[in-house]
């Protein structure tokens, strides 16, 4: 899954970064790449299903940052000595709902009154902007809630040299000088990522409704008269990239403990590259979700390496221009390949 | 007018003086005709016969302003394209209405895919089934299609035509329509298809063949009607006719 060349992609950017950087192709270092990619592709996932169905979610990451703005005004509510769970499950009750109800008008524009994609959620993608600007002030919301970054933060497994292995927390005992040797395995964001990894991918290879996705993407009138809930499945993908964002939004909420409304601003180009470069077709019908992963492990890796370079960061924008640019040429040379 | 051809089994399909018109055209007009289980009827005409509007009526696109519509003896009204599939009439259009990324097997189910269950609870795609069903019932049409796991896309155009029709048949169809089904085809595919037509007959399913082309309607005709301004006027055993007689009857040649 994922086609051939973005896995050899992959390949050669890890090669080329191993060579020029000793401290590129290190435990540590992979394991952030994963964890810091974890935003990026949860709102891609989404985005998957939006561009098998031969549409487009413009307003995907205005939307995680207006969730994860009125999460976080949510989580404020809260008298504090609340126990932490339920913080976290009121700001996501309420942040899941403010993305379902984008993503419900999203879903009706599109299926019900044949609104392009592209405008539907163009308008979309301004209209949570704003909301999430007018709810926040347009300042981003710090989430108060006693250790709420932990959880954003924080590892499954922790190591020490000399103390050893511990759960959820770094060993006990330990002076500020040890603490910096200990290692964390395992972030919990990294976690979150691979269960909804495994969620996306179930959805889409194995129910009705995934493989009715890739109907609506290659002949919208085919499922229409084969009695395919067209209009109902449309819906339902606009919201599903939507919860996605939401999902997103929360995770933004307890890593950077705050939430604020250009929290996805620069996901629109990266969500897009992450799902053609992974084999999807903008013109529908086909794309995987292994292969969004692949994607946006491409555009991740392209970010840390960057970095660890020390090439300044705004030419990752241009590489990551160019790669998409690059897929979708070989997508359709793929294309008229088969085509004859 | 030729004699209509004599059946003795009760028809599947009765149509009784239907008529359709559009404000002050008269699409269709009083037409009646009777299609009887295994038999091959095309309907030929010349563009503007009326033809694709007396389909539509069977296969619930239009409803008919007058005159009755009968499957197996009991009268039906038609509202819907569904509701005539669920009666049993399945329309081959043109444009096969399948969808070309997806494989043979998912097409043949498409929108009535089987399920089953994951450790008892979570409810996916049978894809198994889909796949040992296909084989089964391309194997009744006696249709060899190599690797169905492929794309539609690469398929041949007969590979598509046969891939509808079995389809259909799956679906037990009573009653199969075909508009224009070679219209975009080379000859050998054209020939494929008549394959594809002999085996419905031979699973005693009735198929109505709309076509243009002589070779369609004489290869694979019992029975050819023949419309001419929304009206029928021939109804012939295939064997009865031949092209000049059949484009006398389309364009009315010979009328006084």
């Amino acid at each position: 899954m994922g086609s051939l060349w973005a896995w050899m992609f992959l390949a050669l950017l890890l090669i080329i970064f191993s060579v020029a950087s000793p401290v590129f192709f290190t435990p540590t270092n992979l394991q952030n790449i994963l964890a810091n990619m974890a935003i990026l592709t949860i709102v891609a996932f989404g985005q998957t299903f939006v561009i098998i169905a031969g549409g487009i979610d413009l307003s995907a990451g205005y939307v995680m940052g207006m969730v994860s703005v009125v999460a976080a005004l949510t989580m404020n509510r809260f008298p504090p000595g609340s126990p932490l769970w339920l913080v976290v499950a009121g700001g996501a009750v309420v942040g899941v709902v403010a993305a379902w109800a984008a993503g419900l008008v999203n879903g009706l524009l599109i299926a019900r009154l044949n609104v392009p994609p592209f405008i539907a959620t163009l308008g979309m993608f301004g209209i949570a902007r704003g909301v999430g600007f007018l709810f926040s002030g347009g300042m981003p919301v710090p989430v108060r809630t006693e250790g709420i970054g932990r959880l954003g933060n924080g590892y499954l497994f922790y190591y020490h040299p000399t103390a050893g292995w511990s759960f959820l927390t770094p060993p006990p005992g330990l002076v500020q000088a040890d603490l910096r040797q200990v290692v964390g395995i395992l972030p919990f964001v990294l976690i979150v990522m691979a269960v909804l990894l495994v969620v996306a991918h179930l959805i889409l290879s194995r129910t009705h409704f995934g493989l009715h996705t890739y109907a609506v993407g290659g002949n919208k009138e085919a499922a229409l008269r084969a009695g395919i809930p067209v209009e109902r499945r449309l819906v339902t993908i606009y919201m599903l990239s939507a919860t996605f964002a939401a999902a997103a939004g929360l995770i933004y909420n307890v890593r950077f403990t705050n939430g604020a409304a250009n929290a996805g601003e620069a996901l629109l180009l990266d969500t897009v590259a992450a799902v053609v470069i992974g084999g999807a077709s903008l013109f529908g019908g086909a794309g995987t979700v292994v292969g969004t992963l692949i994607g946006a492990l491409i555009i991740a890796v392209l970010a840390n390496g960057l970095v660890i370079l020390n090439v300044n960061p705004f030419w990752q924008f241009i590489a990551v221009g160019v790669v998409i640019i690059v897929a979708v040429l070989i997508d359709q040379a793929r294309d008229k390949l088969v085509r004859g | 007018m030729p004699a209509p051809a004599v059946e003795t089994s009760a028809p599947v399909l009765r149509l009784d003086r239907v008529t359709k018109r559009f404000g002050g055209l008269t699409a269709v007009d009083q037409v009646s005709l009777q299609i009887y289980p295994g038999e091959v009827v095309a309907l030929a005409g010349d563009n503007g016969a009326g033809k694709s509007t007396l389909i539509k009526m069977i296969s619930g696109v239009y409803k008919p302003d007058d005159g009755h519509i009968f499957l197996a003896d009991r009268e039906i009204t038609i509202s819907s394209p569904m509701e005539a599939r669920s009666l049993g009439i399945e329309t081959i259009y043109q444009d096969l209405a399948l969808c070309e990324n997806l494989d043979a097997t998912i097409n043949i189910f498409l929108g009535r895919e089987p399920s089953r269950r994951l450790l008892g609870i979570f409810k996916q795609v049978d894809r198994t089934k889909m796949l040992v069903e296909s084989q089964a019932v391309l194997k009744r049409l006696d249709i060899r299609i190599p690797n169905l796991r492929r794309p539609i896309r690469e398929m041949s155009g007969g590979q598509r035509q046969a891939v509808a029709i079995a389809r259909a048949v799956y679906w037990n169809a009573r009653l199969v329509i075909m508009d224009e089904p070679t219209a975009a085809l080379g000859v050998p595919e054209q020939r494929k298809v008549h394959e594809l037509v002999r085996a419905l007959k031979q699973q005693n399913v009735p198929v109505i063949i709309i076509s243009h082309n002589m070779q369609d309607i004489f290869a694979s005709a019992d029975r050819i009607i023949v419309m001419r301004r929304g009206q029928k006027v021939g109804d012939v055993r295939a064997t009865d006719l031949d092209g000049d007689g059949l484009v006398g009857l389309m364009v009315g040649a010979g009328e006084t």
